[in-house]
C-alpha cells in the first residue's frame, strides 16, 4: 500500500484507470481472472461479452462496490485499490447499475440533488439548500437533459421502468466526472430514449471517458472508438470497433454466427 | 410509510424564515401544527395540574425519546431500541453528578453543571450504540441495540458504587433559576413543551437539510449512496449522535418530572414500550411518536379504571395496550399518522400522497 505521499505524486498521471492483474472470486467461482486493462483519458470504451463473461465484476472492481481479491486498480495514477467507493466517487468516478439502484421513496429532485450534493461540500450540512443556490441549477439542468422534468417532484417508486433508467444516467452525471462506467445504460429504454442516450453520450465533454457495457450493437458501436472483449472472466481481444466486428472469433462467441 | 415532505417540497428553504408575501402561505402551510402549539400553550388555562403533568407532561416527554426513535427509523430505516437507554444514561447522571437524597453517591455540582455534562455523556453513549450498529442492517440492528438496553438495565441494577442498584436515586429536584421553581406542575409543563416543541421543529427541518435527505437516501438504497460520494457509515452515527441528544433531553426531564430514576426506569419492558408509542403513532413524520405517546399515557392511565368499572380485573390493562397495539400495526402499518394520511387523502381524493 501506497503512502499519501506517493498518492499525490502520481495522481492526474497516467491512464484514467488501469486494472492489473485484477481477480475476483466469489468462493470458489472465478469472476475476474487475471484482467490487465487500461484506459486513456476521455478514451470511450465498450466492454463485450456474454452473460457470465465479468462485465459487472470488473466495474465493480473499480468502484469498490466489490474490491478484487487480488492486484491492482489505478484511477488517474492513484492506486486506489483499498478506497471505499465514495473515497473513489469523490475523485470524480461515477457509476450506473445495470438493475437501478435509486432512492424510491424520495423524489426524482432529491435523487439528483443527493448525486450533486455527494460529490460537493455539506455533505453533512444541517442548513436547506436554498432554490436560488448554485447546486439548484445543476440538478435542474441534469433533470431535463434526460426529460424528467414532468416528474421531477414525484416519488422514484412511481416512475416507469425507462424514466428510472433515464434518472439512472442523470446520477451518474452529477458533479465534475472524470471517468464513468455505464452498466447495461440501454436496457429498458425505448427507441426514442435509446436516441436520447447516444446523444447524451456522444455529447459528453471530450475529457469525460467511460466504460460502457452494452448489448445493444447499434449503441454500443457508435458511441465509443475501442471495444474489449470478455470471455469467462478474461480478457481475449481488443480493437477498433470495426475490427471487432469483422473478428470472426468475435462473431462466433458472441455476435452468433452470420450476425453483424 | 410515505414521507410527507418528500413528495410536496424540493430541498428549498420553506422552513426558512419567510418573507412577507409568503407568510400568509407559510402559516397556512403550518395551519394545523400552529394550531395546536396555541393549544398547548393554553393548555394550563383550562386544565387542572393532574392533566398538565401526568398526562401532557408525561406524553411530550415520552413522545421525545419516542422522536429520537422515529427519527433514526424512519428517516434512517436503523430501529434502534438503545433510544430509552440513552434518556436512561441521561437521567441517572443528572441524579449522580446533581442532587438527590444519596449524598453518598451524587456530587452535587448545580444542575448547569450537571444538566450538559449528562447530555455529553449520554450522547456519547448514543453515537457509541451508532457506532456499534451502523454497519448492520435490519435484525441485527435492532438485537444489538436491545442488547446494550438490556445490558445498561442489569448494570444498573447490580452496580451500587454509581447506580445505587435495585433502589436508584429518588428526591432529585427539577432546578430553581431565573427566580422560578421549575419544579412545579406549570413551569415544569412549559420547560417540558418549550424542548418538545423545539425538538419537532429541528427534526422537520432537518429532515430537508442535505444531513436529513443523505439519511434517507441512505435508508433507501446504501449502495447507491456510497456509490455517489457518501460515507454511509459515518453519516449513520452522526445520525445516531443527533437522535441521542433529543433522547438526552428528554431523559433529563423525566427525571425533573418523576423526581426519582431507578433500574425500572430503563427495563427492557420499557424500552419495548417506547418502540409500540413510536410504530403506534407512525414513523413516517415526526408528530407520530407524540401522537403515539398520547394514546400510550391515556390508555396507561384510565385503561385501569375503565376496565374495573365495566366490571373486569384492571390489571388486564396491559392487554389493552397489545391489543391495540395489534390492531395498529395490522390495519395501518404506518401508525396513527398513516391512517390520517389515507383518511384526509380519501376526503381529498388527491391519492394519499399529501401528508399533514
Amino acid at each position: 500500500m501506497s503512502t499519501i505521499a506517493e498518492r499525490i505524486a502520481a495522481a492526474g498521471t497516467g491512464n484514467a484507470i488501469e486494472l492489473r492483474a485484477v481477480s475476483r472470486f466469489f468462493g470458489a467461482l472465478a469472476a475476474l481472472t487475471d484482467v490487465t486493462l487500461s484506459v486513456r483519458p476521455g478514451e470511450r470504451r465498450a466492454v463485450l461479452g456474454s452473460n457470465g463473461a465479468g462485465k459487472t465484476t470488473l466495474l465493480n472492481c473499480v468502484t469498490g462496490d466489490f474490491p478484487p481479491t487480488s492486484g491492482t486498480v489505478r484511477f488517474f495514477g492513484e492506486d486506489v485499490t483499498t478506497l471505499p467507493p465514495h473515497e473513489r466517487i469523490r475523485r470524480g468516478l461515477r457509476r450506473t447499475y445495470q438493475v437501478s439502484l435509486l432512492f424510491q421513496r424520495l423524489s426524482v429532485r432529491d435523487n439528483v440533488y443527493l448525486a450533486c450534493r455527494g460529490v460537493s461540500r455539506g455533505r453533512f450540512s444541517f442548513i436547506r439548500t436554498r432554490a436560488s443556490d448554485a447546486i439548484m441549477q445543476s440538478v435542474t439542468d441534469l433533470i431535463s437533459l434526460v426529460h424528467l422534468e414532468s416528474v421531477a417532484d414525484r416519488p422514484v417508486g412511481e416512475l416507469a421502468h425507462g424514466q428510472q433508467r433515464q434518472l439512472e444516467i442523470a446520477l451518474a452525471l452529477a458533479g465534475a466526472p472524470r471517468f464513468i462506467l455505464f452498466d447495461e445504460p440501454a436496457a429498458g429504454l425505448s427507441p426514442n430514449e435509446r436516441a436520447d442516450l447516444v446523444a447524451i453520450l456522444t455529447a459528453l465533454p471530450t475529457h469525460i471517458g467511460y466504460i460502457i457495457i452494452e448489448h445493444d450493437m447499434d449503441v454500443a458501436l457508435r458511441v465509443v472508438e475501442s471495444v474489449t472483449m470478455m470471455h469467462n472472466g478474461r480478457i481475449f481481444k481488443e480493437g477498433a470497433p470495426r475490427e471487432i466486428e469483422a473478428d470472426p472469433e468475435v462473431q462466433e462467441l458472441y455476435l452468433g454466427g452470420g450476425h453483424g | 410509510m410515505a414521507l410527507a415532505q418528500t413528495t410536496q417540497e424540493g430541498p428549498l428553504g420553506i422552513g426558512a424564515a419567510p418573507r412577507s408575501g409568503e407568510l400568509a402561505q407559510w402559516v397556512s402551510r403550518h395551519g394545523p401544527i400552529l394550531l395546536l402549539g396555541l393549544f398547548m400553550v393554553l393548555f394550563p388555562i383550562i386544565a387542572n395540574d393532574f392533566f398538565v403533568r401526568q398526562i401532557a407532561g408525561w406524553t411530550m416527554i415520552l413522545g421525545m425519546i419516542a422522536l429520537s426513535l422515529m427519527f433514526l427509523a424512519g428517516y434512517g430505516g436503523m430501529v434502534s431500541l438503545a433510544q430509552m437507554t440513552v434518556a436512561g444514561v441521561a437521567g441517572y447522571m443528572i441524579a449522580v453528578l446533581g442532587v438527590s437524597s444519596l449524598p453518598k453517591v451524587s456530587l452535587f455540582w448545580p444542575w448547569w453543571v450537571a444538566a450538559p455534562l449528562a447530555i455529553v455523556i449520554a450522547v456519547a453513549f448514543g453515537t457509541l450504540a451508532g457506532a456499534l450498529s451502523a454497519r448492520t442492517e435490519g435484525i441485527y440492528t435492532i438485537m444489538i441495540t436491545l442488547a446494550l438496553a438490556a445490558s445498561f438495565f442489569y448494570l444498573t441494577l447490580q452496580n451500587w458504587p454509581i447506580f445505587n442498584g435495585f433502589n436508584g436515586f429518588t428526591t432529585i429536584p427539577a432546578p430553581y433559576f431565573l427566580g422560578v421553581n421549575w419544579g412545579g406542575p406549570v413551569p415544569l409543563y412549559y420547560l417540558i413543551l418549550f424542548f418538545a416543541a423545539l425538538s419537532y421543529a429541528v427534526v422537520s427541518y432537518v429532515s430537508r437539510t442535505p444531513f436529513g435527505l443523505a439519511l434517507q437516501g441512505a435508508r433507501d438504497n446504501p449502495r447507491r449512496m456510497e456509490a455517489i460520494g457518501y460515507n454511509v457509515t459515518a453519516h449513520r452515527i452522526a445520525a445516531y449522535a443527533f437522535a441521542a441528544l433529543i433522547a438526552a433531553v428528554g431523559g433529563i426531564l423525566l427525571v425533573w418530572q418523576n423526581n426519582q430514576i431507578s433500574p425500572f426506569s430503563v427495563g427492557v419492558d420499557v424500552v419495548i414500550n417506547l418502540l409500540i408509542i413510536a410504530v403506534v403513532g407512525g414513523l413516517g413524520h415526526p408528530i407520530g411518536p407524540f401522537i403515539g405517546a398520547l394514546i400510550y399515557v391515556i390508555l396507561r392511565t384510565f385503561a385501569l379504571d375503565a376496565l374495573v368499572a365495566v366490571g373486569l380485573d384492571g390489571r388486564r390493562f396491559q392487554t389493552l395496550i397489545g391489543l391495540g397495539f395489534l390492531v395498529i400495526v395490522l390495519f395501518s402499518p404506518d401508525g396513527v399518522v398513516g391512517l390520517w394520511r389515507r383518511f384526509s387523502a380519501r376526503v381529498r381524493g388527491n391519492g394519499g400522497r399529501n401528508g399533514l
